[in-house]
């Protein structure tokens, strides 16, 4: 599974971190990292974490 | 004979009911029934972004999952009646569809002001249409706005347009401080003084007699008979729910749809209402209904309503538990974001400062018999981040009780 994030659509919300702990983070700066090929078996977490972000800026390839 | 769910609204509340119902195991047909003439797409960067020009007007749309790729779309269609015991719904085609399930997904219009005066250079912003002729008319030079309303949308147009440049916008409100509401009295003096600092002009404690003008707005009389010079004015007074396509069932749809803890509609299993239109009871506060107009009920209401639609069209009767979402609110103004979690409205008789000062980044904890029901945060993104533990101490409670 391939995460790709729209890093000009993001604005930090922070909300796919409380759907998906283990794929996404905001650092220190209040910014977003993400793992972008996170383990299929945190499929649902991601697509909660899509499902959730509220610039729709999440998309999950394969 | 194939069964069909039919849902009708084709905003957020509607494209996740449909993507849901898949989730839940629905295979038969799903036909999705909205009098807007786009596919879904997201509302909140109507009042900031795509406001602002700082995103497009294509950017808002929503990418449907592909499970719902079998979904049937009707664009432009407006349901103008249900029959819920016969099972069918009235489209303004006079054309009827049949269903054996039925979302109700119709959301909310904007109130509109009734005093006196012409219509034309007054918007208010729920569409993508608005948005648009609301944004033509803020980018004309030297505009002089009024907002109307000091809820969330109306303090976002304010900032909005200040960022365009615009010098003159003033915002009335009947109450003293904007989004007191909601909020309460510190954050919301806060805010105010937020505003203030960045050019936005206040009328409180006011309201309007009438507008002036002949073929179009030219100002703003106040109960007080000030005149505000106007050549936009935005109304952002409140939503009205769109449900007279419902009337003649029996409903309670005095304040939207009421629903039962599954989000079931007038005691019927096969009728679920999702979304701002929805007035469910939350098994995590009391048993209140209540409407929440936050971004994130649709989505909620949608994987509730969906298990709990399909478990009795398939008869699995699956158990499920009460519906006990935790509320989550985010607004951007100027530079800032308000951040929500919980029931602020709930503990506002009981505000601390968790974290920070009022005046700069601050962290605000709202309380009920001494135990935490909400926390907002206002700030930049670092001060939003700090709310995660508190949300993680408001997901782990048990029901506070009225
Ligand atoms: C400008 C703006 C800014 C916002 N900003 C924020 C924010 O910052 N944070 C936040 O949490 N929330 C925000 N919200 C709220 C959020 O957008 C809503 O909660 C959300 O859109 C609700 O979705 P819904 O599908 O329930 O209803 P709606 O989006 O209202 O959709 C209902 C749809 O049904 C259609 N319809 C109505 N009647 C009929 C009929 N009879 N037949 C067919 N179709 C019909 C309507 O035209 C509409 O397309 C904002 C809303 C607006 C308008
Ligand atoms: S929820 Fe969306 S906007 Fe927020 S940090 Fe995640 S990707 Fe970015």
């Amino acid at each position: 599974m391939k995460v790709v994030v729209d890093t000009t659509k993001c604005k930090d919300h922070g909300q796919c971190v409380f759907a998906a702990p283990d794929v996404f983070q905001l650092g220190d700066d209040g910014h977003l990292v993400f793992d972008a090929e996170p383990d299929d078996a945190l499929r649902d977490d991601v697509e909660e974490a899509a499902d959730v972000c509220p610039l729709q800026a999440i998309s999950v390839e394969g | 004979m194939n069964r069909r769910v039919v849902v009708a609204g084709a905003s957020l509340g509607g494209l996740r009911a449909a993507e849901q119902m898949r989730a839940a195991g629905w295979t038969e047909a799903v036909t999705v029934i909205g009098d807007e003439p786009h596919m879904p797409y997201n509302r909140p960067p109507l009042s900031k972004e795509v406001l602002a020009g700082r995103a497009s007007f294509e950017s808002l749309a929503f990418t449907p999952k592909a499970s719902a790729a079998d979904v049937e779309w009707r664009l432009g269609a407006s349901v103008t009646a249900a029959r819920l015991a016969d099972r069918v719904v009235e489209l303004d085609d006079g054309s009827t569809i049949p269903f054996d399930g039925l979302v109700v997904a119709t959301g909310m219009r904007p109130r509109r002001l009734r005093c006196a005066g012409p219509l034309a250079g007054r918007h208010t912003v729920r569409t993508l249409a608005d948005a648009r002729s609301l944004r033509d008319e803020l980018t004309r030079s030297d505009a002089r706005v009024v907002v109307v309303g000091a809820g969330f949308i109306g303090c976002e147009v304010a900032a909005t347009a200040i960022g365009l440049g615009v010098r003159d916008v003033t915002v009335v409100d009947p109450l003293p401080l904007p989004m007191v509401g909601p909020l309460g009295e510190l954050l919301a003096g806060s805010l105010l003084e937020r505003h203030r600092e960045r050019g936005v002009r206040f009328a409180l404690g006011r309201t309007v007699r009438h507008f002036t003008g002949t073929d179009r707005v030219t100002g703003v009389v106040l109960d007080d008979g000030t005149e505000l010079p106007a050549d936009v004015v935005v109304e952002s007074v409140g939503s009205v729910a769109n449900t007279e396509w419902l009337d003649g069932n029996g409903l309670d749809l005095s304040d939207g749809v009421l629903t039962d803890d599954f989000l079931r509609v007038g005691g019927l299993p096969h009728v679920v209402a999702v979304g701002d239109v929805a007035r469910f009871p939350n098994a995590r506060y009391d048993d209140v209904p209540r409407r929440v107009e936050h971004w994130s009920i649709p989505t909620d209401t949608a994987k509730h309503a969906a298990k709990s639609l399909v478990a009795h069209l398939t008869g699995t009767g699956a158990e499920l538990a009460p519906f006990a979402p935790l509320p989550t609110f985010w607004s951007d103004q100027h530079k800032f974001r308000l951040q929500s979690f919980g029931a602020p409205v709930l503990g506002r008789d009981d505000v601390r400062v968790l974290d920070g000062d009022p005046a700069g980044d601050v962290l605000v904890g709202y309380h009920r018999d001494d135990r935490l029901v909400g926390v907002v945060a206002l700030g930049g993104p670092a001060t939003a981040a700090k709310t995660a533990r508190y949300r993680a101490e408001l997901l782990k409670q048990p029901a506070p009780t009225a």
